[in-house]
Order: structure tokens, then C-alpha cells, then sequence
């Protein structure tokens, strides 16, 4: 299993494009925003923690589809999916490597970008933990998209069709949490559903992936 | 004799041929009783005038939406497991028609709602939760027609649908968590003391038998035209192979 996560983290770094290209896309939504609605930073900081989130919920979406679409086609996914190895393993080592390398880093960068948003200081370490928290759902639904719209050509519109509504729960507890906590109010109820809703996506989601990958492996 | 011979096409498509007739006068019955009944024989409501009469749309489409998404579970559930066709293409003849269910609901609704709330639409729970079915719906459609294997098809979109289900349920409580709303709260049910009028309450039931016979009847037609097709596209493929 730490093999093939080194293996895949190896891929992403080497190949280009994994760490790269979503941070730049981040970068990009977030300085969009400020052009889209003027530059007042009164509002600004006050939508900070919905841009950010909906930021990195869309660069997240961006390398869904690399997920299982390299190995598909040049079949080294067959040879995982008949090796000892389970295939919910490798599913979830799959998810965990795209997490490392799209959703760590925005979780890292979020902050910094949060200073052009004028975002409240005490606003930085809510934003770390609730995408924190959430950014690792982001990554196992997004393999499940994958794994759907695996054997399809062209997937890629598909799938954000697919997995946008499924990220529904995580956008509205994590930009819930963020927003509370920059606002200073309670935090209790959306810290404890948004890591709900990770651990139960993280135990239960890769053997819908996994099933959904042996039909399009058939 | 048990449910399941159904599963046979042949029975299937004997079957509904023999009770579809019967089915669409007593739909065609339903609704033309219902609409007249609600749009011509009952008063203005005292507070919400003549836009009370959208309910006669409203209310039903919406239960269908609904409904039609857990019957698509059920049946995805009997795909999966005791892969029965036609149970599959019963649940693609369903998605069709309940996204167009979904779909009137929200435009209905937000008719209902310029005139009531002042505005077309809100971020309520009941509005947002039935956006995010719409959405579901599209997904799911859109999933069947991308994938050209049929049962590949069937499968992925069966797993989707019982996933899809799990997340809508959860948006459903998610959304709820923002606020109580503008949408007013269940006024049909049973068991309670304040519920809508008997007036307005009687040519609504109509209308919603009339709906489900809709469903009914559409559903079955497109199954039996998707059985169809796919009998159509063996026989070319036995043609030309």
C-alpha cells in the first residue's frame, strides 16, 4: 500500500501538473472573486470563507479525473485491480494521494490567499482546520466520481456534473464552520458533522468506488 | 405465481399492455376531476387569493419528484441484486419523468412564491433540497446516456442512485441547518389537528391520484419502450453479425 501511495505521489510530482496546476487554479478563482464583485473590503472579508471554500472545492474537482484515467489507460490499472492487494485499498490509497497533493496544499495556502480577502486574523486557523477536515471528503467522493466516469471518454464535464451535488454537505458544514469561526460564534455543531461526514465518506465510500470500479474493469 | 415473473419482458410487456388502457382513462379520469374541481368549483382562499389553486400542481408534481427518486433506489436495488432488465429500465424510465416533476415543482413553486414571498426564489431548505434533486436527476440521466454498454450502464447507475440517495438525504438535513424558511411546513398530513381545508383538501387528493397514475403510466410506457429499443438494437446487431 506505501508503495503504490509513493508510486502515486511520485507520478504527481514528476509528471507535472499535480501540485501545480490546482494551487495556480486556487490562486486564480480567489483573485477572480475581487474583479467579479469590486474591490470593497468590507464585503470581501465577508465572504472570504465561502470564495475560499468554493476555491478549493473547484481545484479540487479540477484533477479528479487524472485520478484513475492514466491508469486506465495504460492498464496498470487492471494489474492493481488483480493484485493481492484489496481494491477498496486501493481506492482509498488513490484518495489519500490526491488529498496530499491538491487538497494539502490548499489547506496550506488558504491562509495567504485569505490576506487578499481581507479575511479577519482570527478567521486563519478556522479556515486551516475546517479545510482541514473537509478537503480529505473532497478527495474520497471525487475518486468515486472517477472511478464512475472511468471507462468514458471525455468524462470530464460528466463528472463534475456527477460529483458537485455529492459535495453539497461537506461545502455547507465546512463554509459553516469557517464563517462561524470567523465570526467568533459557536463552532461545536458544524466541526463535529463536517468530521462526521469525513469519516463516514473515508469508511463506507471506497467500497462503492471499488464496486463501481470492477464494472468498469469488466 | 410470485412478483418476480414479472421479470420476464415478455410477461412484463404482456402485462402492462393489458393494463395501460385501464390505467391512462383512470389517470385521464383523476386529473380532469382534480383540475376542474380544484381550478373552477372551490373559492379563493382568504389570504393567498386565486394563487392557492397552484397547489393543485404543485403539491402532487413534487410528491412524484420525490417518490419517483425512491422508487428509482428500490429498483436499482433489485438490479443489483437479482439483475432483473427490467427492473433496470423501469428506473431509467423514472428518472425521466421525475426530473421533469422535480422540475415543475420549482417552477410552480416559484410562481407560488412571487406573489406570496415577494420573490421568485430563496435559499429555503425545501427549495435548495429540491434544486440539489434536480441536480441528481441530471447527474443521473445524463450518467445512462454517456455509457453505451447497457448493463455497465444499469450497474454504475444503480451505485449511483443508492449513493446519491445517502447525499441527498444528508444535504436535505445539511441545508436545513441554515434556517426554518419561508416554504410553510406539511399541511396533508394525517395525523394532525391544523391541515388545509377540506375544500381545497378533496380536489387535491384527486389530483394526486391523478399524478401517480401519471407516473404509473409513463413509467410503464417507457420501460416498454426501452425494452423495445433494446430488442430493436439485438435484432440489427443478429442482422449484421
Amino acid at each position: 500500500m506505501i508503495a503504490l501511495l509513493i508510486r502515486d505521489l511520485r507520478l504527481a510530482l514528476r509528471a507535472g501538473g499535480g501540485f501545480g496546476l490546482s494551487l495556480a487554479f486556487f490562486l486564480i478563482v480567489v483573485v477572480l472573486v475581487p474583479f467579479g464583485v469590486g474591490p470593497e473590503m468590507a464585503l470581501l472579508s465577508k465572504i472570504a470563507p465561502g470564495i475560499l471554500w468554493v476555491g478549493a472545492l473547484l481545484a479540487c474537482l479540477l484533477s479528479l479525473d487524472r485520478i484513475f484515467a492514466l491508469d486506465f489507460e495504460d492498464g496498470s490499472l487492471d494489474l492493481l485491480a488483480t493484485a493481492p492487494l484489496p481494491l477498496e485499498g486501493v481506492v482509498m490509497i488513490k484518495a489519500v494521494a490526491h488529498w496530499i497533493t491538491t487538497g494539502l496544499p490548499l489547506v496550506i495556502a488558504a491562509p495567504f490567499l485569505g490576506v487578499l480577502l481581507g479575511l479577519p486574523t482570527q478567521g486563519y486557523v478556522w479556515i486551516v482546520v475546517s479545510l482541514a477536515l473537509g478537503t480529505p471528503a473532497l478527495s474520497v467522493i471525487g475518486t468515486f466520481g472517477g472511478a464512475l466516469t472511468v471507462g468514458i471518454k471525455r468524462g470530464g464535464l460528466l463528472l463534475s456534473l456527477l460529483v458537485l451535488p455529492l459535495y453539497v454537505p461537506t461545502l455547507i458544514f465546512g463554509a459553516e464552520l469557517a464563517r462561524r469561526g470567523v465570526l467568533g460564534m459557536d463552532t461545536t455543531t458544524p466541526i463535529l458533522m463536517l468530521g462526521g461526514i469525513t469519516c463516514a465518506v473515508g469508511a463506507l465510500l471506497p467500497f462503492a468506488s471499488a464496486a463501481v470500479l470492477k464494472i468498469n474493469l469488466r | 405465481m410470485s412478483l418476480w415473473q414479472y421479470a420476464n419482458p415478455v410477461k412484463f410487456l404482456n402485462l402492462s399492455g393489458k393494463v395501460l388502457p385501464t390505467l391512462s382513462v383512470l389517470t385521464v379520469i383523476c386529473l380532469v376531476t382534480g383540475m376542474y374541481w380544484g381550478y373552477f368549483l372551490t373559492p379563493d382562499d382568504y389570504k393567498q387569493g386565486s394563487t392557492v389553486k397552484i397547489i393543485y400542481i404543485h403539491v402532487p408534481s413534487a410528491l412524484i419528484a420525490i417518490n419517483a427518486w425512491f422508487m428509482m433506489l428500490v429498483a436499482a436495488l433489485i438490479w443489483l441484486i437479482r439483475r432483473h432488465h427490467v427492473s433496470a429500465l423501469a428506473a431509467k424510465a423514472a428518472s425521466h419523468v421525475g426530473v421533469v416533476m422535480t422540475l415543475i415543482a420549482l417552477i410552480t413553486g416559484a410562481f407560488w412564491g412571487q406573489p406570496m414571498w415577494g420573490t421568485w426564489w430563496a435559499w429555503d431548505p425545501r427549495l435548495t433540497s429540491f434544486l440539489i434533486l434536480f441536480l441528481f436527476y441530471l447527474g443521473y440521466i445524463a450518467l445512462w446516456s454517456a455509457i453505451e454498454d447497457p448493463d455497465t450502464a444499469a450497474d454504475l447507475t444503480s451505485v449511483l442512485c443508492i449513493v446519491g440517495s445517502v447525499f441527498a438525504v444528508l444535504s436535505r438535513y445539511a441545508v436545513n441547518f441554515w434556517n426554518q424558511g419561508l416554504h410553510q411546513g406539511a399541511t396533508l398530513s394525517l395525523d394532525k389537528e391544523e391541515n388545509i381545508s377540506d375544500v381545497f383538501y378533496f380536489p387535491l387528493l384527486f389530483c394526486i391520484a391523478g399524478f401517480v397514475l401519471l407516473f404509473l403510466v409513463l413509467t410503464l410506457v417507457g420501460t416498454r419502450a426501452e425494452i423495445r429499443n433494446r430488442r430493436a438494437r439485438a435484432l440489427v446487431a443478429r442482422e449484421k453479425g
